[in-house]
């Protein structure tokens, strides 16, 4: 990866006395996950280019876990954009270059570091991860022009379009300190990834490093939550230290876009737990399962707002059963409490003797993401096999989808949806199903009722 | 005294402490068929004599008498057993697991009892401990036969208990040394103009005056039961059958209408319904000596078989796993009855529960008793009940061949109380005999292949494959087939390279490999074809509802295609191909399972080519080419940059070599005539797994079928290299240098034979060798750099290896489950095991 830094002050090459690194010179510096060059490409009196090329070991990456795991594929820390792409890596080579200009020391030319100067920056490969323009949100409010070129994915290829990376140069006058600090921390912002753990100490570092510039910046929130690997309390922290408040919750409900999105949502969800837990509580069950429970949040409601001797949860995925197990507190409850609860690794789509003798079932967006044709299964194992006195059944309502504004028309609102139902497709499956296994079915929706397209959730009440 | 006792019986040793029963029992039976309540006490407390660890010792060895019980090992019991509250537990636990128990009672003088308990320190009691359990016994004499024992046997004396000898009795139902042939009759019902047909078309010979029958190969009739009531001719039909038996040339359970009869007969009480009342009209014309060689027929008929090493059991009304070759009233009912609750339905009848979904036993099981519109198979179940007095067919059942004779009914002889095929129990069983429980997956799995001994699956492992499995595969009726992985060669030490052919020919070589073919390998996506003649074959042999010609998924089982237009419209092209290649009446089958590859890469993996590969590229070529031009700079100026310099010319070479190696695998697929579909296998077909054929049949085949449409299907080259022959081994590693010069992903070496087996295991059915610039997609670009490449040699491929082992005993024990026509579990299991085995964590580049 590279990146070359120009100055058109007179006498240009001062740079290298605010640098420490002499213009006549090659140096190597060895970093743990490689190795940092830095070389003059110019050196004349008008105009000085210094150049960081961090030469990332590929295989070292690989051998000491240093890459990005998981991601697309599991081949993805083997082939990966790491030893290129302007990253966290030279957040890390600038650290150790140019720590002492970053302090604010010079030696020779102590006058020099309180000195604007005019910088043209390089960045040949930036990773620019999320919307086309935080290049500029992010830099111009610093005082910076951006000028950033896309780099396609493959000329071969011109329909796959451009990759995430752009040909960045940036044009500013201003303290080479400030430079330096504001490009150490916005480069892995835009990447919005890190190269190694981000713990506590990480704060100290942002403050260190955007103590002055980051509180005025409007885009302060994002630099924090990405910097910060979107640690929410470690995000918190750092906000509340950075504006000197108590509780960023508050200062963040000053912010009416931000609090509308979240709002609509969590209410949803929760409008969708209230519903669940009113119908299983009018159906007086004593035994409850909990179909598709993910990581718990209904069970946790069920426990604590229906008189349920028995609440299991069943999902078949393990991890969310950990998450489950870890927001119910498994481990510290009594033997009274924990005698409550049971969560279950199962699948929907076999049949499971473990859920067969309970009172009500509820089974919470979880039919949309079974492939169509399992819906028989999961019909003969919920209805036949288990088969409870009560099962409610929640799903999305497609038609409600056009009045998401952040939806593109024809999408589904989460990508692992196999099909969202109309009104009258799940009338038509449930009542359909009703018949086939001798219950009795009730709909109704969930969240604001529109007068055309109904409401984002519908759910149907079997009841035996 | 010969002591006799079932094969399977739980024999309790009764005798007060001192009387010699552990002596008599390590003379008598093996150390680890003996549970003492002594070496239990020592389990729970370290103390044997330890009389306060009672009611623990007892509760383990409870446990452990019902593990042994439970898995059909004779047990006895070496405790006092005086009291009969103890014995009590005991008869329970054998009645719980169906076994007979025997009581043999040590009756020592009480001096005799007392001496020996004082020679020995750790019997510290005293003697009216032993008085009172001599007294407890006293009383318990009388009553013991009536408590529920098979048999009580009572040795007086030292002399007698000296000279007593066992003899282990097999039971009466247990035939597992009579192998057939069988011809397994289901509900006659009085049919008897049905029952000659039926006969005479399985070859029988009707005697004349219809008393007797014979077969000329000597094969046997099997009846299950219900040969009487309802229909026009019970004598008749009875005459027949009695005579067949007392001629050792048929078989005969009761079924429940025997048992009634018999009752009946013998002057019980019994309300005359469902048809009883024709049969004693019947039978009232016949001589009064036959009603009575009827008693004793009726009366001699045992009420279920197990057969032919113990994979064949008949039971009037089927019987579950747990119950085969016990003896027990519960396990009598239950082969006459059924898995009844006690509920009846709407029409007054019996509801019965469908025991055979839940069947997972390992012996075919054959009943009647419940009228089904056909014979079909549920998990390794049939019924035989076709439903002939009510019109329906008499159905007979060839063992062990297994295929289906049946007449119709002459009339409808009996109105139905409730119509044919209607029981709301079983409808949904008849309608899905694939379901599936999760016990069929989940848990630490081991399952028996035909090519190794087994596989193990471990719990975590499949903990991973339900999730894949339940959320994104297809329709387990459809998924007979997962590809096993394949292990790459022996990493290689020539220069530059970490595999090469030289490699693959030694590791065959070795192990004494005549000859190998090596395949081209095509840089695709790996898709199994299911593919139907035509949409009955597929929903007849797959049983699904959708009407369809088959499927085209994966290899973790996810359709291949998003849009169902378009796996419909290659599956038509498949099929119509192997049509034009005559290979449908040529393999004598409806439906083929074929293994391929579909290119090009970037069809299936284009998100991954455009947020990977070609993003890699990009931001590589990028970086390094501004990296030369300002090296360039500095090395203008004389900055000593020049190895750096170099060094960024040979890394521009490289990603170049990656960039291209990635684009010759994509092309643009504007409609399915860019589409390839490579195949290199025939799986599977009606009969037959071919996949254990020898490869060039397959490919002599397959090269047939490419010729029938070139638009759609891509050539698998190979060349034959015999390893015994230096200029062979040369043409094949120049053979692999063109292939990969030209741009090829490598090549696949087999032997020729498939499953090659050597004492140390199954050989490796493949090992695949990579093209050097193919590589850099698995290694990364820059993988060739000398000092990368050293570090890249050190790779360990034990793992791997194991795993495609194991892999392809699955797949192909799923293939030949399917093909044997075993039960939707059995092969699901196969399925799920190479799934759960592919979530095993190993290197993903090997």
């Amino acid at each position: 990866m590279l990146l070359t830094i120009s100055t058109t002050y007179e006498p240009a090459t001062d740079l290298g006395f605010l640098l420490h690194k002499n213009p006549q010179r090659h140096q190597g510096v060895e970093l743990s996950f490689g190795t940092a060059h830095v070389f003059y490409p110019e050196a004349s009196k008008a105009r000085c280019t210094v150049a960081v090329l961090v030469a990332v070991d590929p295989v070292d990456l690989v051998r000491n876990r240093k890459g990005p795991t998981g991601g697309e594929s599991s081949l993805g820390q083997y082939v990966n954009d790491r030893p290129y792409a302007a990253s966290s890596h030279l957040s890390a080579a600038i650290n150790k270059l140019f720590s002492t200009a970053m302090s604010g020391r010079c030696k020779e030319r102590p006058e020099l570091v309180d000195v604007a100067m005019s910088f043209e920056v390089w960045l040949p490969t930036l990773p620019v991860r999320g919307s086309a323009d935080l290049l500029e949100r992010l830099f111009e409010p610093l005082g910076y022009v951006v000028t950033s070129t896309p780099i396609p994915l493959d000329t071969t290829f011109p329909n796959w379009g451009p990759s995430r990376y752009c040909d960045v140069r940036l044009t500013t006058t201003t303290l080479l300190r400030d430079l330096l600090e504001q490009l150490l921390v916005l480069i892995p912002v835009l990447d919005d990834t890190k190269h190694y753990w981000v713990g506590p100490d990480e704060i100290d570092r942002l403050l260190r490093r955007g103590g002055e510039w980051l509180t005025g910046h409007p885009e302060r929130e994002l630099i924090t939550k990405r910097y910060l690997r979107h640690d929410r309390a470690l995000t918190n922290q750092a906000l509340e230290r950075l504006l000197d408040v108590e509780d960023i919750d508050e200062v963040e409900s000053a912010n009416d876009n931000v609090e509308e999105a979240v709002e609509r949502t969590i209410s949803l969800n929760d409008q969708r737990i209230i519903a669940v837990v009113e119908a299983i509580r009018n159906s007086g069950a004593r035994r409850v399962l909990d179909l598709g429970c993910g990581s718990a949040k209904l069970m946790r409601a069920l426990l604590a707002d229906t008189h349920a001797d028995k609440v299991v949860g069943v999902d078949v995925s393990y991890r969310s059963l950990e998450a489950g197990a870890r927001r119910l507190h498994l481990d510290t409850m009594t033997p009274r409490q924990r005698d409550r609860v049971e969560l279950l690794h199962g699948s929907l789509t076999y049949r499971d003797r473990r859920l067969e003798g309970f009172d009500a079932a509820a089974v919470v967006e979880v039919i949309e993401h079974l492939d169509p044709s399992r819906l028989e299964s999961f019909e003969r194992v919920v209805f036949e096999h288990a088969a409870p006195t009560v099962i409610v059944i929640t799903t999305p309502n497609v038609e409600y989808n056009v009045r998401f504004d952040g939806l593109a028309p024809g999408t589904m609102r989460h990508p692992d949806h196999r099909f969202e139902w109309t009104r009258a497709e799940f009338a038509q499956w449930a009542t359909g199903v009703a018949e086939r296994r001798g219950y009795g079915v009730t709909f109704s929706g969930i969240g604001p009722d529109d007068p055309e397209v109904g409401s984002p959730t519908q759910m149907a009440v079997f009841t035996k | 005294m010969n002591i006799k006792i079932p094969e399977l019986s739980l024999v309790l040793l009764i005798g007060v402490s001192g009387s010699g029963k552990s002596s008599f029992a390590a003379k008598h039976f093996l150390p680890t068929e003996v549970l003492s309540s002594d070496f239990c006490r020592g389990l729970v407390s370290d103390d044997q004599n330890n009389q306060s660890a009672t009611q623990d010792a007892f509760d383990v060895l409870g446990y452990i008498a019902g593990k042994r019980l439970a898995a059909g090992r004779l047990t006895v019991i070496d405790a006092t057993s005086v009291q009969p509250e103890s014995r009590r537990v005991l008869i329970d636990l054998a009645k719980r697991h169906h076994v007979l128990c025997v009581a043999v009672v040590l009756n020592v003088p009480p001096e005799i009892c007392l001496a020996r308990n004082e020679s020995r320190p750790d019997r510290d009691f005293g003697p009216q401990v032993v008085r009172r359990q001599l007294d407890q016994l006293r009383r318990s004499m009388k009553g013991l036969r009536r408590e529920g024992f098979h048999r009580v046997v009572t040795l007086d004396g030292v002399e007698e208990i000296e000279a007593a000898t066992f003899v282990r009795e097999r039971v009466w139902n247990d035939r597992r040394n009579d192998h057939g042939p069988f011809d397994i009759i289901g509900d006659v019902h009085g049919c008897f103009d049905e029952l000659v047909a039926l006969l005479t078309e399985l070859g029988y010979e009707v005697a004349s005056d219809a008393t007797t029958a014979s077969h000329p190969e000597g094969r046997r009739a099997l009846f299950l039961g219900d040969l009487v009531d309802r229909g026009p001719q019970t004598p008749a039909v009875l005459h027949l059958v009695m005579g067949m038996v007392r001629d050792g040339i048929a078989l005969c359970i009761p079924g429940n209408h025997e048992v009634k009869l018999l009752r009946a007969l013998q002057g019980r009480q019994v309300a005359a319904s469902h048809g009883l009342t024709e049969s004693l009209d019947q039978l009232r014309s016949e001589p009064p000596e036959f009603t009575k060689e009827l008693i004793d027929f009726l009366d001699g008929l045992i009420g279920h078989y197990v057969l032919d090493d113990g994979q064949l059991v008949v039971a009037h009304a089927g019987l579950p796993a747990s119950m085969h070759g016990r003896q027990s009233g519960a396990v009598r009912a239950f082969a006459l009855y059924g898995d009844t609750s006690g509920e009846t339905d709407e029409f007054g009848l019996p509801v019965r529960y469908p025991w055979a979904d839940d069947y997972r036993g390992e012996a075919t099981v054959v009943y009647g008793h419940t009228p089904v519109p056909e014979a079909i198979w549920i998990n390794k179940t049939i019924c035989l009940d076709t439903g002939c007095v009510f019109g329906g067919h008499l159905t007979a059942l060839r063992y062990p061949e297994r295929e289906l004779v049946s007449v119709p009914a002459r009339q409808v002889y009996y109105e139905p109380v409730r119509p044919l095929g209607t029981e709301s129990a079983s409808t949904s069983s008849i309608r899905e005999p694939g379901e599936l429980d999760l016990t069929d997956v989940v848990g630490k799995r081991i399952i028996s292949t035909s090519l190794t001994r087994s596989v193990t699956i471990r719990e975590q492992n499949a903990i991973a494959a339900l999730e894949v499995m339940s959320r994104w595969a297809i329709d387990p009726r459809w998924l007979v087939y997962l590809p096993p992985t394949m292990a790459p060669t022996a990493t290689t030490k020539v220069e530059g390279l970490l595999e090469h052919p030289n490699e693959a020919f030694e590791t065959y070589r070795a192990v004494g490999v005549d000859a190998v073919v090596c395949e081209e390998k095509h840089m695709g996506s790996r898709a199994v074809v299911v593919v139907c003649r035509d949409v009955a074959a597929a929903a007849r042999r797959f049983t699904t509802d959708r009407p369809s010609l088959g499927v085209i998924h994966t290899r973790t089982g996810r359709p291949f295609f998003s849009s169902p237009a378009d796996e419909a419209d290659i599956l038509e092209r498949v099929r119509d191909a192997i049509t034009a290649a005559g290979l449908w009446d040529e393999l004598g089958t409806d439906w083929l399972v074929l293994d391929c590859e579909l290119l090009p890469w970037s069809a299936k993996a284009e998100d991954l080519l455009r947020g990977q590969y070609a993003a890699v590229g990009a931001a590589a070529s990028s970086t390094l080419a501004a990296e030369e031009s300002v090296l360039a700079a500095a090395a203008g100026r004389g900055v000593d940059v020049e190895g750096l310099l170099a060094t960024t010319k040979e890394r521009i070479h490289m990603v170049d070599g990656f960039v291209d190696a990635y684009r010759r695998y994509c092309w643009e697929v504007a409609t399915l005539d860019d589409l390839k579909l490579a195949p290199f296998q025939i799986l599977a077909g009606e009969g037959e797994t071919y996949a254990l054929r020898d490869h060039l049949w397959h490919l002599e085949i397959l090269s047939r079928l490419v010729a029938a449409d070139e638009t759609t299907f891509r050539l698998t080259r190979h060349i034959v290299v015999d390893l015994a022959n230096q200029s062979s081994i040369d043409r094949g590693v120049s053979w692999w240098q063109e292939l990969t010069d030209a741009g090829g992903e490598g090549m696949v070496v087999k032997p020729v034979n498939v499953a090659v087996h050597r004492p140390k295991g199954l050989v490796q059915p493949g090992i695949k060798c990579r093209s050097r610039e193919y590589l850099r997609i698995i290694y990364g670009p820059e993988y060739t750099a000398p000092h990368n490449l050293e570090r890249l040699r050190s790779r360990s491929l034990g793992l791997k290896r194991s795993l495609a082992i194991h892999e392809f005993s699955l797949g192909i024990e799923s293939l030949q489950r399917f093909v044997a026509n075993d039960p939707l579990y059995k092969v699901h299991e196969c399925v799920f095991g190479v799934l759960a085995l592919e979530s095993e964590p190993v290197d993903p580049r090997l």
